[in-house]
């Protein structure tokens, strides 16, 4: 009883309590998180109250969603009032939230129970959950393995069973591929979906939360309880998200998949994840879709573009971490200014401190129109690809990254070789998409993902699609092998 | 060098003004502006830059930005954008600053000041005070953007101690209008000119309360010099933080003089951030800025770019008060009212329509105009407060001076009677009846008293009689004594002459 | 053609207020000549009438009542200090000339 749909159930049916679930899920922390480390800090005591609480209102008729009773862990970027947030940095070491992001409170109206928070790389910027001030999280596949990043820990944690869901963060990929490597399905809404409110900005303008969970169907429970207009956020879209859920008919037929020329030529991608996606795409013609090529042109252009513009916002966005009002403050220092650059460089990792000096370099006089600008304004053409291409189309399909889960380790020396795997999902959020990836087979026993990239505002067409996938596979049900599955069992 | 600069150089001055936008709560977080509390008692976690928190624009800052865009004959931008600006100091919390830089949401106007004619040029011969001719000239705006206040950095040793600085982010996330002008001024007096004409437009149009000394009013002036006839502008400088219109007057000459020093030594000016020190009455300068400042300013992504449609500027056109110069030239057409008592009345708009209720009340202009300059502009500065903040209406002014223009009571009496009507307020009627100030204006009574003061002073009838008219002052007075002055003294002095001269 | 050099970096963290070691600045030296070369293919696009795009979404400008909600329990404002004293965030002095 590891999914949310089956804890959910069991609940609505009284087979079990929340409590119950609560305990079973810290006692499988207990037992795997020694060997993931996906898991960063629980709240048993204050989770067992609200899941008492919890048992208590639905034995009363009071159910309020699907998720009601069932426990899940943040990404470590979203903040929760009274408890830590690090976002993986020694710099926000102590640093303890005086308020609630609006995750966590639209949550609760739901009557979910957040555990505790998972790991991730440092303020979300990474593809391995490497660069994490708590160390590397594993993946349950292959512990000598990557379970992906930034939100590696939330993949892995409901890859290994743990909890039956979690919440990630998706700027460039870091919902989509964690969940790829590790062999679940993660869903990164349209930009403005969900509130940022309460997450800790990476690139403001990339930005979006979103479920990590087994099935798309679960996907879409989650996105309905946490989606919708917040008045915190003023990118947050200004209308009622309407239930996916409801969308969710299993019936693929008469929709079209566009899949991206672009895509599928990718000189580094390995040629066995390439042909098992093509293959699961190949199930999507079966249950009655319909095929088509599409021309992404820009494509090869995305990596750059993504890696200027996130890096650019992103030294902004870091800059109030400076040890004045909260987090560490290195010791010993006399004035402010050896406050702010002891504090900083002792604060922020390696990867954080390359993203900072760049995003700074192209901000800065005399490189500003010819990197930022011009990102932003490739930025467009990027958006315009899209466009042109959903004239044709109804969603997009390809892989989601270019590779199975890598060695742990392998990629720390080459940060450029790592970001320019990036090119299946960067663009997603340079365009704002909503996009999905779901297991689709095996490749020397790891999983694939295949991405699927939607209109603007229409999850419920991509969640349709990717549930309809889902109806005619089995791929999301595998679990990872030795005792991490079995305990998952 | 004793010789004044002025007459080798012209200076070139421009101003930026930060004026404290009147709302109650903050630019981009819900929290109340408030002054004088005790440190970080007004904020929310948007003002301490707590991660994950987001900006929401407060929506009323958008027509007051409007309404000082109409009040100084500048472009609304139908588009503006808010930017980062990128620098680190402990009372900015986030380490940017979010304002406005290439599209600002006002550009492009225009106010008029009033300066001395020839003002600028080096003075020929000496002028008596008051007697220079004024003109009335226009001062280029050149944008007004929308940005957030920092907090405030308690460097004063005995506040912080001598190794440590306090940070208060009350301030912090306070709406600002930054009012930036053409460098059009050419004298500490037109600046401050300027200062005054742009503080009483923000004050009349209800956009700031510009106190400058809560902070909500400030200036950095940028100067520089050239020689008389040379059309190519010199290096300028910044003087940073001007809080008083004593400050700015001096710093600018101040400056002009250092400048002109080094000019004058064939030296070079630095481009550089200067400070001003009143007591020393001397700019010395902050920091150079040859590494010039690098703010990365870039497009704020948290905040989409401000639309204003045309029916909104519209809305507030409608809704706009009088400005200053509209009511300079009203009160001149309607009243007939001199210069000089308009340039009093129209000082500040609580004032201004404190008069216009106040010769409603009474019917007449000339008697409001009269009270208000003479006995409530005395009351006002020696109280130094606001017409606002005394007890008198204009109700209570205008019966009082019905009352006068009726004979009912003597112009004497009711000036003795103001201070305390302004004080605590009331109803004059009431108050001269329960006091007995009512004017004797019965003939008897008042002839009663001519006869007796005549009966008992026979020599000074004498002296009147000879035609010494301090004798028929004292008698007067007599006659004024013993009516305990509700006599109307003309009436009084027409009696007596009558009596004594026949 | 090396396209950032290494007083490029020094200059950069300083803006950045970050210190680096001898050994990060000749990496970070390197790494980022390398993200540039490869952004330096963006040249190659015509965007000389492109609009940039700064926001993923197009909306009208979100805007919030002025109705002030009371102010955090200074208590919570300041449970994250490094250094307080009363009510006051405490940072070590500010040496003159960084004013901004």
């Amino acid at each position: 009883m590891d999914s949310l749909e089956a804890q959910s159930a069991g609940l609505a049916a009284a087979e079990v309590s929340s409590v119950e679930l609560v305990d079973a899920a810290l006692a499988r922390i207990e037992a795997a998180d020694a060997t993931l480390n996906a898991v960063v800090g629980v709240r048993g005591d204050a989770a067992r109250a609200e899941a008492a609480a919890a048992d208590a209102r639905r034995s009363a008729g009071d159910r309020r969603s699907p998720l009601d009773g069932v426990p899940l862990l943040l990404k470590d970027n979203m903040v929760q009032q009274g408890e830590p947030t690090t976002c993986s940095s020694r710099i926000l070491e102590g640093f303890v939230s005086p308020y609630d992001s609006t995750v966590v409170t639209r949550l609760r109206e739901a009557g979910a129970i957040v555990l505790g928070r998972s790991n991730m790389d440092e303020f979300a910027m990474g593809s391995s959950t490497e660069h994490s001030v708590h160390g590397p999280a594993h993946n349950p596949w292959d512990t000598g393995r990557s379970c992906g990043g930034s939100s590696g820990g939330s993949a892995a944690a409901v890859s290994s069973g743990m909890l039956p869901f979690a919440l990630g963060s998706d700027t460039g990929g870091s919902i989509r591929q964690p969940a790829s490597f590790c062999g679940v399905t993660g869903l990164k809404p349209t930009y403005g979906r969900v509130s940022r409110f309460g997450l800790v900005a990476f690139a403001s303008s990339l930005d979006q939360i979103g479920p990590i969970a087994r099935t798309a169907r679960e996907c879409a429970w989650i996105l309905d309880a946490i989606a919708g207009h917040d008045a915190k956020d003023s990118t947050s879209i200004p209308e009622p998200a309407p239930r996916v859920s409801d969308a969710l008919d299993g019936d693929v037929s008469g929709l079209t998949i566009g899949m991206p020329r672009e895509y599928f030529e990718e000189d580094g991608a390995d040629p066995e994840v390439v042909s098992c996606v093509r293959a699961a795409i190949s199930e999507l013609e079966r249950g009655g879709a319909k095929l088509i090529e599409v021309d992404l042109p820009h494509t090869p252009f995305v990596v750059s573009t993504y890696y200027l513009v996130a890096t650019a916002e992103a030294s902004s966005n870091l800059a109030r971490y400076d040890g004045a009002r909260y987090g560490r403050r290195a010791e010993g220092v006399s004035d402010v200014d050896e406050m702010y650059r002891r504090s900083r460089s002792e604060g922020f990792g390696d990867e954080v401190k390359r993203r900072i000096l760049l995003g700074t370099y192209v901000l800065s006089a005399g490189y500003f129109d010819a990197y930022y600008r011009k990102a932003q304004q490739v930025r467009t053409l990027v958006r315009a690809d899209f466009e042109r291409a959903f004239a044709q189309c109804d969603v997009i399909a390809g892989p989601t990254y270019p590779e199975v889960a890598f060695e742990l380790g392998s990629k720390q020396d080459d940060p450029i070789n790592m970001y320019l795997s990036d090119v299946y999902t960067v663009s997603a959020n340079l365009a704002g998409l909503p996009a999905i990836s779901i297991p689709c087979g095996l490749v020397r026993d790891l999983p694939v993902g295949l991405q699927l990239q939607g209109r603007a505002m229409d999850e419920a067409t991509l969640l349709r699609v990717a549930d309809g996938f889902q109806g005619r596979t089995d791929h999301h049900d595998q679990r990872p092998p030795g005792h991490l599955g079995q305990a998952a069992r | 060098m004793s010789v004044d600069p002025m007459e080798r150089y012209e200076a070139v001055i421009g101003l930026e003004v930060h004026t404290h936008l009147k709302t109650r709560s903050k630019l981009f977080s819900p929290a109340p502006v408030r002054y004088g509390d005790e440190p970080n008692h007004n904020v929310h976690p948007i003002d301490l830059g707590m991660p994950g928190v987001l900006p929401v624009l407060n929506e009323k800052v958008v027509g007051l930005a409007i309404r000082l865009g109409l009040a100084t004959h500048s472009r609304v931008n139908q588009r503006s954008v808010f930017s980062r600006k990128n620098y680190f100091y402990p009372d900015l919390p986030k380490g940017y600053q979010i304002s406005q830089y290439d599209e600002p949401i006002v550009s492009k106007g225009w106010i008029e000041i009033e300066v001395p004619t020839d003002s600028g040029q080096p003075a020929a011969g000496e002028k008596k005070r008051g007697e220079t001719p004024k003109e009335r000239r226009r001062i280029g705006i050149t944008r007004a953007h929308l940005e957030e206040d920092a907090g405030k950095s308690i460097h004063d040793a005995a506040v912080a101690g001598a190794d440590d600085t306090h940070i208060d982010l009350n301030r912090a996330g306070v709406p600002l209008l930054e009012i930036v002008s053409e460098p059009e001024m050419r004298s500490p007096e037109e600046a401050s000119a300027y200062l005054r004409a742009l503080r009483s437009i923000l004050r009349y149009i209800d956009v700031s309360d510009a106190d400058m000394e809560k902070g909500q009013f400030r200036c950095d002036a940028n100067i520089s010099l050239r020689r008389r006839g040379e059309s190519r502008l010199g290096t300028r400088t910044e003087i940073k933080n001007l809080n008083s219109f004593a400050s700015v007057e001096g710093a600018i000459k101040a400056e002009i003089v250092r400048q002109a020093e080094i000019l004058d030594d064939g030296g070079e000016i630095l481009q550089a951030t200067m400070a001003y020190d009143p007591q020393r009455g001397r700019t010395r300068i902050l920091r150079l800025k040859e590494n010039a400042d690098d703010y990365r300013y870039f497009d704020d992504p948290d905040l989409i770019p401000l639309i204003i449609q045309d029916e909104e500027i519209e809305a507030v056109r409608a809704d706009m008060p009088e400005l200053p110069d509209e009511k300079r030239v009203r009160f001149q057409d309607e009243y007939g009212l001199s210069a000089y008592d308009v340039g009093v009345l129209i000082s500040s708009r609580p004032l201004a329509e404190f008069f216009e209720q106040t010769a409603t009340a009474c019917g007449s202009a000339k008697s409001a105009v009269n009270w208000i300059t003479r006995d409530l502009m005395k009351e006002l500065n020696e109280r130094g407060v606001d017409v606002g903040e005394l007890a008198i209406t204009p109700e209570m002014l205008g019966a009082l001076i019905r009352l006068v223009d009726e004979g009912r009571l003597t112009a004497r009496s009711a000036r003795d009677l103001f201070p305390e009507l302004a004080e605590q307020g009331g109803d004059p009627e009431a108050i001269m009846r329960v006091r007995g100030l009512e004017a004797v204006s019965d003939p008897g009574v008042i002839d009663g008293s001519v006869e007796e003061v005549v009966g008992a002073n026979a020599k000074a009838v004498e002296s009147v009689r000879a035609g010494d008219d301090k004798a028929l002052n004292f008698l007067m007075g007599q006659v004024m004594k013993a009516t305990q002055g509700k006599a109307d003294p003309t009436d009084v002095r027409r009696r007596l002459v009558e009596r004594i001269r026949g | 053609m090396q396209r950032i050099t290494r007083q490029d970096v020094e200059r950069t963290a300083d803006l950045a207020r970050l210190s680096l070691t001898e050994a990060e600045i000749v990496a970070l030296t390197r790494d980022l000549d390398r993200i540039l070369e490869h952004a330096d293919q963006l040249k190659d696009l015509d965007t000389e009438s492109t609009v940039p795009t700064a926001h993923a979404i197009v909306l009208p400008t979100p805007q919030r009542a002025d109705e002030p909600v009371p102010g955090m329990d200074v208590e919570s404002a300041l449970a994250n200090a490094p250094l307080r004293e009363g009510s006051a965030f405490v940072v070590p002095k500010v040496i003159e000339g960084e004013e901004s």
